[in-house]
């Protein structure tokens, strides 16, 4: 019997004043599993103790939100008796440790949350952040990362037979020692079906299905509360190993028993696996559960109470079914080849009692594992910067400079083609997906609803670490830019927020402006937040990520066919500019610092510095308002919003198309050719429009007081700019094939 | 919605556990060709009624040990030989083809991709025989857009196996670039000759890698894969 020393204390990852509290809350010394339990429910990746008191500020409701944050997934209505599941995760400490692995099972864990509401998954997406694949030293390990993560995801999600349709890939130095992957799912139900995670009725049967218990994972959320250090190659063990067939089998046994109205509520379990499941599922249902870990199906021979409640094991669920017809579940399980073993039954006493062949292990009020879990507020300062507010002078530039910086982005490891990762996923199961990887939006056709859903995901570490609020502002706007280039409207969102370690006083200040801007957005884009995940103490040897909130919105579209396409399709249409050049630069003092934090800076420069592009929300949401408009009209052959890289790779990304369709441009600025050039201001969108249509474009943008200039011509196989005079040349081709190999050029090394 | 009217046949889609593609096959079949399509549950050994026997894409069950390995083993495949033994039009996509070429029903091995690789986009598949009932409705040396996605579908053969199949046009389709050649740039996997898909010796039986499925829906980019359903349908009205 281990006794609970300070060190034990220590290595459960809790302060004295949490031991404390435990001692005072349960009236005695805590069991070493109890210890166990607790420990790993007031972890922060649990508890969200650093967190929560903020995430309170983010709005939760709108018109068409069925179900908000605290469950498993967000819900949203989309019409036609149809509901959609949604949310993102984060699965940064494991896929550092272990990218495959780590990687794999944070798609299990997403895919997990979406079906144990009752939807079906259809989508998948992911947000990845690695280190530079040139660096000097750890580019090495970022690339057999890269390779890992893709791997991992791809082999979960192509198994499983849930097309992968979108997502982000950027490099930065602050990633390098902790990288993070954020796992993005939907899945789409019969609005009257949603299933919760609660246990109801009095000694109804606890029922484990799914994987067998083993060793892998203990301590999983505790790992991910913690920073990383020279030992962190020690807790490889702790990460779990996926088997996305045995959750195929899942997926399809719990749709058919859920069909059958057998079950009344139903968990997975994830993140500190049976301990979480059984004492929220009590805790949501004002029950108690009661369970004999004998029954527990077992991969290993004699693991102790503690490792089997502390277990990640994945492909497991837990439910609570109805007295009386639990046959009927068992009988659903077994025709798909699965465990299913009632394990205990509910209560009435609002405990988590643990027997181990009849013998008391551990008594626990959910309470304290749930609501009562220590709340902290707290200190922050003003937000770390790791960047100088002022940068180099860019030197002005001629036609030519501009014609090799334009090469030199697209082929730049942010912005080039990532058709060598996509390629991995299978994007088309299902055969729902109308707009492939590699647009704005990813858009899948829902054929229950006769309605199609456009999504996204969004973040800009660079423009957050330069200034947290208005960086996660940018996000949030670029995101429902994407959705309103094919017409969608925003409905809700969810977000991933990736910090480092809140009990510095300067992280923590970057997390509280961050979420306070992400909630400005959204209350202004009106895309409540319906869910997500906060993951801290991203930071490795004291070094912490770039702050990194990362947001996912979805968005409807009332149609079926396939949206207006990004790229130029014809010669001889003209280039409008929604939203004008350079909305909001004019007279702007702090121009220069803000340019340091474009691509332009990052690549050509090789700096980064000052500030985020300045953003004008209501100007923003009339952008969207008339590009949406435009689009449902019909009025456009092609739009492409303006984002990294600005106008330039924006206008060559249009031309990447099959067709290879260029563009004659004539423009004239105020502003350094690099600016009006590559300056990253957003509220743009560019359209290529048939002469026909440009009166009917020119009155929609009029009436919501948006400048739509038109500002050249599309053309055959190449890009001309005419800026203040100088014209610069560049083949379509050539920059189509610096876009398109970069990427497996440097992932080769 | 289906652009044109067939008449309406009865096309099973077997259902191992593991299978993904079976929807899209189900839906390809009811939605985009006008036919009565149904599951069969891979422990049922009774096939009767069916005019045509689909095996659908996915990993059946888990494609552990090796892609197609432990389907060939479960109840319904010893339905499906019997079906093609009596000269029932079975075809197998992507995961079934693996699966046809475990239980012998056609040659040769599908192995790892080269470039070891998962790849998922859009190919080129020329028609190389129009005497087949999955490629009547084609013509000769016809283009198709389909989609792949596979990890496992770099077809290998023996010479001797290859010969035979060449020899016989028992190559229906092969990986080819936008012009129509077999070059190595448009063998997405490394199949031996580019080799997309094959029929057996009684030309009853067809596995391919790419998704025929994927390509029936204008929304999907390409229809020309119902040419090849199209085609059995053909080969079904004619008895």
């Amino acid at each position: 019997m281990i006794t609970i020393t300070a060190e034990v204390i220590a290595q459960h990852g809790l302060t004295t004043g949490e031991y404390e509290r435990i001692v005072e809350k349960i009236g005695r010394e805590p069991t070493l599993t109890e210890l166990g339990i607790i420990s790993v429910m007031w972890s922060e990746h649990c508890s969200y103790k650093s967190s929560r008191k903020h995430l309170k500020k983010l709005p939760t409701d709108g018109d068409r939100v069925l179900v908000g944050p605290g469950e498993n997934a967000g819900i949203i209505d989309i019409g036609n008796g149809y509901a959609a599941a949604f949310k993102i995760e984060s699965h940064n400490h494991p896929s550092f440790i272990e990218p495959f692995q780590g990687a794999a099972t944070g798609v299990g864990g997403i895919l997990r949350d979406i079906f144990t509401m009752g939807a079906r998954p259809l989508a998948v997406m992911d947000s990845l952040r690695f280190g530079p694949l040139d660096d000097p030293e750890a580019g090495n390990r970022n690339r057999h990362i890269v390779g890992g993560v893709v791997g991992g995801i791809a082999h979960y999600g192509n198994c499983f037979g849930v097309p992968t349709i979108g997502g982000e890939c950027i490099f930065e130095s602050s990633y390098n020692g902790n990288n993070l992957v954020n796992a993005f799912a939907l899945g789409i139900f019969p609005k009257d079906k949603i299933f919760f995670g609660a246990a109801s009725g009095i000694g109804n049967p606890v029922i484990y299905v799914g994987a067998k218990t083993g060793r892998d994972g203990i301590h999983g959320a505790s790992m991910a509360s913690a920073e990383f250090d020279e030992e962190s190659e020690g807790k490889r063990p702790n990460v779990q190993v996926g088997d996305p067939f045995l959750e195929k089998l899942l997926l399809e046994a719990c749709i058919e028993a859920m069909d059958k109205g057998v079950i009344l509520g139903i968990q997975d379990m994830g993140a500190a696996g049976l301990t979480c499941s059984t004492c929220e599922m009590g805790g949501r249902g004002g029950t108690g559960i009661e369970i004999d870990l004998k029954y527990v199906p077992q991969r290993e021979q004699g693991m102790t109470p503690y490792e089997i409640m502390l277990s990640e094991s994945q492909e497991r669920m837990l439910l609570v079914a109805e007295r009386g017809v639990e046959d009927q579940v068992f009988a659903v399980f077994k025709k798909w080849g699965l465990d299913a073993v009632e394990i205990g039954t509910v209560t009435d006493d609002g405990m988590l009692r643990v027997r181990n062949h009849g013998e008391l292990v551990a008594e626990v009020p959910n309470s304290l594992l749930t609501d009562d879990a220590p709340l902290y507020d707290r200190p922050a300062t003003t937000p770390f910067r790791s960047v100088p507010l002022d940068g180099p002078t860019a030197p002005t530039t001629s036609a030519d400079d501009n014609a090799a910086a334009l090469k030199q982005l697209v082929a730049s490891p942010d912005l080039c083609s990532k058709r060598k990762i996509y390629e991995q996923y299978d994007y088309m199961v299902r055969t729902n997906t109308t707009v492939p990887p590699g647009s704005d939006a990813a858009v899948i056709r829902i054929k229950e609803a006769n309605v199609s859903l456009a999504m996204a995901l969004d973040g800009n570490g660079r423009y957050t670490a330069l200034d947290p609020r208005e960086g996660a502002k940018l996000a949030v706007a670029e995101c429902c830019r994407n959705l309103a280039t094919v017409g969608a409207e925003p409905v809700a969102a969810t977000n991933c927020l990736n910090f480092g370690n809140p009990e510095k006083p300067e992280i923590m200040a970057q997390f509280i402006e961050a979420v306070e801007g992400l909630g400005e957005a959204c209350r202004h884009f009106g895309t409540p937040i319906t869910g997500g995940n906060v993951s801290l103490y991203n930071e490795t040897l004291g070094a912490a990520i770039y702050p990194t909130p990362v947001i996912g919105i979805v968005g409807l579209i009332d149609h079926m066919d396939v949206p207006v396409p990004m790229h130029f399709q014809q010669p001889g249409r003209k280039i409008i500019l929604v939203g004008g050049l350079l909305p909001g630069v004019t007279g702007d003092k702090n121009l220069e610092r803000r340019f340091g934090s474009t691509q332009y800076a990052k690549v050509v420069v090789g700096q980064t510095w000052g500030l985020p592009p300045a953003l004008d929300m209501d100007y923003e949401k009339r952008v969207h308002e008339t590009v949406r408009s435009i689009v449902r009209q019909g009025l456009p052959e092609s739009v492409h919003d303006l984002s990294d890289g600005g106008l330039a790779v924006g206008l060559a990304k249009c031309g990447f198309g099959s067709k290879r369709i260029g563009a004659r441009i004539e423009l004239s600025s105020e502003f350094p050719s690099h600016v009006a050039l590559f300056h990253e201001a957003p509220s743009r969108v560019l359209l290529s429009v048939a002469d026909e249509n440009i009166e009917a474009v020119n009155a929609i943008a009029a009436a919501l007081a948006i400048p739509a200039p038109v500002i050249g011509e599309t053309q055959v196989g190449s890009l001309e700019v005419q800026l203040n005079g100088d014209t610069f040349h560049a083949s379509i081709d050539d920059l189509y094939q610096a876009w398109d190999s970069a990427l497996e050029r440097m992932l080769q090394g | 919605m289906a652009l044109v009217d067939f008449p309406s046949f009865r096309f099973g889609v077997v259902l191992f556990p593991g299978s993904n593609c079976d929807h899209d096959a189900l839906y390809a079949l009811r939605e985009n060709l006008g036919q009565s399509a149904e599951f069969i549950w891979h422990e049922s050994e009774d096939l009767s009624g069916f005019d045509a026997i689909l095996l659908p894409g996915g990993f059946s069950y888990g494609d552990y040990l090796r892609a197609g390995a432990i389907a060939r083993f479960s109840p319904v495949l010893s339905a499906v030989k019997r079906f093609a033994e009596s000269g029932g039009l079975v075809v197998g996509i992507c995961n079934g083809f693996q699966i046809l070429v475990e239980t012998g029903l056609l040659p040769g091995a599908l192995v790892r991709n080269r470039g070891l690789h998962f790849v998922c986009r859009t190919v080129n598949l020329r028609v190389e025989s129009t005497e087949s009932p999955f490629t009547q409705d084609c013509t000769a040396g016809q283009v198709l857009a389909v989609p792949i996605a596979h990890g496992e579908g770099c077809y290998y053969a023996d010479e001797e196996t290859l010969s035979v199949l060449e020899r016989d046009n028992r190559v229906l389709f092969r990986y080819v670039d936008e012009h129509g050649k077999a070059t190595p740039e448009a063998n997405p996997n490394g199949s031996v000759s580019n080799i997309a898909g094959i029929c057996n010796e009684g030309r009853n039986v067809l596995g391919m890698m790419p998704h025929p499925e994927r390509a029936a829906d204008p929304v999907m980019g390409s229809t020309d894969g119902r040419l090849v359903f199209q085609s059995m349908i053909s080969t079904l009205v004619r008895g």
